[in-house]
């Protein structure tokens, strides 16, 4: 890991490299638009930062469904059949107690806990994996360097074409990106 | 005219009465931000004042628990038969107020109700201090509480396991798994607003702690993507999660074969009882809030009418669980059942019992009328006499049920002690410190959503001039 930052930073030159060309927008549907004829124009690398969260903008830049849910039937599955399980071990085999004369096995009393296991452990997928995969906690990153950015959480819609894009050119997506209506357009390095 | 006009425009008419006009992007992230970020000297003086008064409490609770922990429960006025008082009943009254957070952020969600933007997230932040200071109680009661570790499964040299046929092994999971996803949930809701305050937080300490918290969100697209998904699988997850944790609470009475107890219609009955008292919780505290911190463009009269209506409704479905008991105790033809409702209503503690119907159901009859619904002096009574009402429903099931059972000469009366009031009053003040912390550390009112609200607001109202 640390090899291979001190290696990159021995290849990079002296001056930071470009990450990307930033647009500010000033609501959602012009986001959306110029989103749309960004990948149109052949952009792939393309990101908006928003305020909100914008419905269609997702589609627009060519993102895929998140694959989170299936992250959480995993730990729904896991939690509910592992407590069912243990709980079952435990009152059946380890610690057999006679309640009553009722039998061991008494499944529906297991019940309450295996829902609560299903619930618990499907929390923590859903949560936890929602921030290993944003790649969070993340307090540095590139695009905090683009002018203005602080008003992507309080106002501002932002798209940025990253330069390591195989079409990008600073001028033609500068241009590109002014002729979309973007209200301040800048280049900023990493 | 009049009804033409409403026909074309039902959506706007409906948002602009939960939006004060003329807000945006900005104005309303300034609004709420700048609750939380202005300088540490010029804390409003009733916050300062609030959090004292609270903290005088919570030193009276301190008190009483460490009295608790080197006398023995011996101080309390438990007794045998009433093996239960003011610790299960203050516990299931504290873990009912929090049920109404988990239904607004959560279930409201699901529904796609507007209304909830404004009022969740402090609904949320009441779930979690009110859950606290439930689970507190079982854990305290247990008299020996240095050794409630054992409550939990784990490989122990004594050779033994939790008894997980028993409902007050399921309380420990419910419980436990209740206040764990409520802390999730409502964290992943702070993120982005935590992200807001790293950007407009001008104090170096301010933008290090938001900037830590908000763990580095930006907004991204492919980010915002996958936090919907994950909100609303969480909303989809707490909705059943908060109607079984009542349901099994309520388990640990049904479960038995105490008459008043051993009845089917309790997890309904529990979970409505809840959602009627977390919501007169939740208006008891936004009145104040509101009015102290200026919110009156964010949280509007109509908030607290929609909030009455289920107020009103759960309260109905109580009403009717009251009317059920009576029901059973004659249709049941149990002479135990039929001499609970006898005692319940002309025995020693009848007083209790009718407070109950008075608090219960007669006063919130008034929220059928919306002059009622809208009036927040008179809408402040109601819930105080709610959460009354419903605090003297848990004492009516469990000390009523308990002090006179099946056999007359195992009878006994319950008197509540010094330090039963002490742990109970001195709860209100973990609870409101926990509170004012919160709304001078942390956004009360969702700012994304409200920044959503007042971009649908906008764009219904452009949509509609345009056709």
């Amino acid at each position: 890991m640390f090899k291979r930052k001190s290696e990159a930073a021995t290849a990079a030159p002296a001056a930071p490299a470009t990450y990307g060309i930033m647009a500010e927008f000033s609501d959602t549907d012009e986001i959306i638009h110029a989103a749309e004829k960004i990948r149109e124009a052949g952009y792939t690398k393309v990101e908006a930062y928003t305020p909100i969260p914008v419905h269609g903008l997702d589609e627009a830049l060519g993102h895929k469904p998140s694959r989170l849910p299936w992250l959480v039937l995993a730990g729904g599955l896991t939690g509910s059949s592992g407590l069912f399980a243990f709980m079952t071990w435990v009152n059946v085999v380890d610690y057999p107690m006679n309640i009553g004369g009722r039998p061991l096995f008494s499944w529906p009393a297991f019940i309450p806990i295996t829902f609560e296991g299903m619930v618990l452990f499907s929390a923590f997928a859903a949560v936890f994996g929602l921030i290993f995969i944003c790649g969070l906690p993340m307090p540095y990153h590139p695009v905090f360097n683009a002018p203005g950015f602080e008003r992507a959480s309080v106002d501002g819609f932002f798209l940025c074409i990253e330069a390591k894009d195989p079409q990008y050119n600073a001028a033609n997506a500068k241009s590109l990106l002014q002729g979309l209506g973007a209200k301040a357009v800048h280049e900023f390095s990493e | 005219m009049q009804t033409s006009q409403k026909i074309n425009q039902p959506v706007v008419e409906k948002l602009d009465e939960l939006l004060a006009p003329g807000q945006t992007y900005a104005s309303v992230s300034a609004k709420i931000g700048d609750i939380v970020l202005y300088p540490v000297l010029k804390t409003p003086w009733g916050w300062i004042g609030g959090i004292a008064i609270a903290g005088l409490l919570l030193m009276l609770y301190l008190y009483s628990l460490a009295t608790l922990f080197t006398v023995g429960i011996g101080i309390w006025g438990i007794n045998v038969p009433v093996a239960w008082g003011f610790d299960i009943i203050n516990f299931v009254w504290w873990i009912g107020i929090g049920h109404a957070g988990t239904l607004i952020s959560a279930i409201l969600l699901l529904f796609r109700q507007d209304w909830r933007t404004s009022i969740n997230r402090a609904a949320e932040a009441m779930t979690i201090f009110a859950v606290a200071c439930a689970g507190i109680y079982p854990l305290v009661h247990t008299g020996r509480p240095w050794l409630d570790y054992w409550f939990l499964p784990y490989p122990s040299t004594l050779g033994m396991w939790p008894q997980f046929r028993s409902p007050l092994e399921w309380d420990v999971f419910a419980i436990s798994t209740y206040a764990t996803v409520s802390v999730l949930f409502w964290f992943v809701g702070l993120i982005p607003d935590l992200a807001t305050l790293r950007d407009r937080a001008q104090h170096p300490v301010a933008k290090f702690f938001y900037g830590a918290l908000s763990l580095g969100w930006r907004g991204a697209a492919k980010h915002w993507q996958r936090y919907e998904v994950a909100s609303l699988i969480l909303a989809g997850l707490s909705t059943p999660l908060v109607l079984s944790v009542h349901s099994i609470i309520s388990f640990d009475f049904a479960v038995s074969q105490l008459p008043g107890w051993h009845v089917t219609v309790f997890p309904p009955y529990f979970v409505a009882g809840a959602v009627y008292c977390g919501f007169a919780m939740v208006i008891l505290l936004m009145i104040p809030i509101r009015k102290l911190f200026g919110l009156e463009g964010l949280i509007t009269l109509k908030h607290f009418d929609v909030m009455s209506k289920v107020m009103l409704a759960s309260g109905l479905i109580v009403t009717y669980g009251y009317f059920g008991e009576i029901f059973y105790a004659w249709y049941s033809a149990s002479i135990y059942e039929y001499f609970l409702i006898v005692n319940r209503t002309v025995g020693p503690y009848a007083w209790s019992y009718w407070a109950l119907i008075i608090f219960n159901v007669l006063i919130p009859q008034l929220l059928w009328f919306k002059r009622f619904r809208t009036n927040l002096p008179i809408l402040l009574v109601i819930s105080v006499a709610i959460n009354i009402g419903m605090w003297f429903e848990r004492w009516v099931i469990i000390v009523l049920s308990l002090h006179r059972d099946f056999l007359p000469s195992s009878w006994d009366v319950y008197n509540p002690s010094f330090y039963d009031w002490a742990t109970f009053i001195g709860s209100f003040g973990l609870f409101f410190v926990l509170f004012f912390l919160f709304i001078r550390l942390l956004p009360m009112i969702t700012i994304f959503e409200v920044r959503d609200l007042v971009h649908k607001t906008a764009h219904k109202a452009h949509d509609q001039k345009g056709h």
